[in-house]
């Protein structure tokens, strides 16, 4: 238990560490949402290849360390259902208000952002509400 | 150039921090929202880690200009509206029901199986959707 939050705050470190390089270097947001959703729709502006290439990174990083470690466990779900109403409403949501754990939340909430720290608190509280319905009243996930 | 090398390396640790975080865990992802089950704080721990060094970055870059850039392409949207709320709740649902936010969703993309690419492209299409919906936000320079 205590080792799973040490890994979660050393994890943590390298996520802020993420974003603190692309602020202080480039200017920019490391908002994972933003970032894919930006790409998608077709931005027109010079950075969508740095975008790709941070994507890359982010799909990269965790294959090397695989090889040296065992983090591999997602514990996914297998229901099609589910991960299609999940993913819907997590691409959907986030690109309607703008930001998702690392945007609003990371970013967002180191930053004093009203919006992000709003965000977050919204995102977490429809999260656990959906958790106890869907899990402690239904037992369905 | 040195603007790629920079996003790259901003993605590796990115990627780093979300795996060994255990973030690509669905499970540690919706123990933390099973405020009545089995609770699990990692995330605190996570955000906390994170916020440590991004609090560290506003505070080196306050009044200044980025090394890479001429200025810095940061939200300046500072109001509170329908899209930023119900968004965060459709966010929040989807986030409890797979266990999965955008960012665990593409580090799990190498080495999570069919589930990942199913949600992951579930995501995607679900992003496009919204682009009517979005036509005239503010801004898109967050998230």
């Amino acid at each position: 238990m205590i080792i799973d939050w040490i890994y979660g705050l050393v994890g943590g470190l390298f996520i802020g560490l993420g974003g603190l390089v692309l602020l202080i270097f480039n200017g920019r947001i490391m908002g994972a949402s933003g970032i894919l959703g930006q790409l998608i729709d077709g931005k027109q502006d010079t950075e969508n290849l740095e975008r790709i290439v941070f994507l890359i990174g982010v799909i990269a990083a965790p294959l090397i360390i695989l090889q040296f470690s065992d983090f591999s466990t997602t514990n996914v779900t297998s229901n099609t259902i589910q991960l299609v109403l999940a993913g819907l409403s997590v691409g959907a949501g986030t690109r309607i208000a703008n930001g998702c754990t690392s945007g609003h939340g990371v970013c967002g909430i180191s930053r004093l952002s009203l919006r992000g720290l709003l965000a977050t608190a919204v995102y977490i509280a429809a999260g656990a509400l959906t958790m106890v319905t869907l899990r402690t009243f239904w037992g369905l996930i | 150039m040195s603007r790629l090398l920079v996003s790259f390396i901003s993605g590796l640790l990115f990627g780093v921090g979300l795996l060994i975080s255990g973030m690509t865990d669905t499970a540690k992802v919706q123990g933390w929202l099973d405020i009545l089950g089995q609770w699990d704080p990692t995330l605190a721990f996570v955000m906390a880690g994170a916020i440590l060094p991004m609090t560290a970055a506003w505070a080196i870059t306050a009044k200044k200009a980025p090394l890479f850039d001429l200025s810095f392409s940061i939200p300046s949207n500072k109001t509170i509206d329908f899209k930023l709320l119900s968004g965060s709740v459709l966010f929040g649902m989807g986030w409890a029901l797979a266990g999965l936010c955008p960012g665990p969703a593409i580090a799990a993309l190498g080495f999570g199986g069919n589930g990942i690419i199913l949600f992951f492209v579930s995501m995607v299409i679900g992003m496009i959707l919204t682009k009517p919906i979005r036509m005239g936000s503010i801004s898109t320079a967050d998230g």
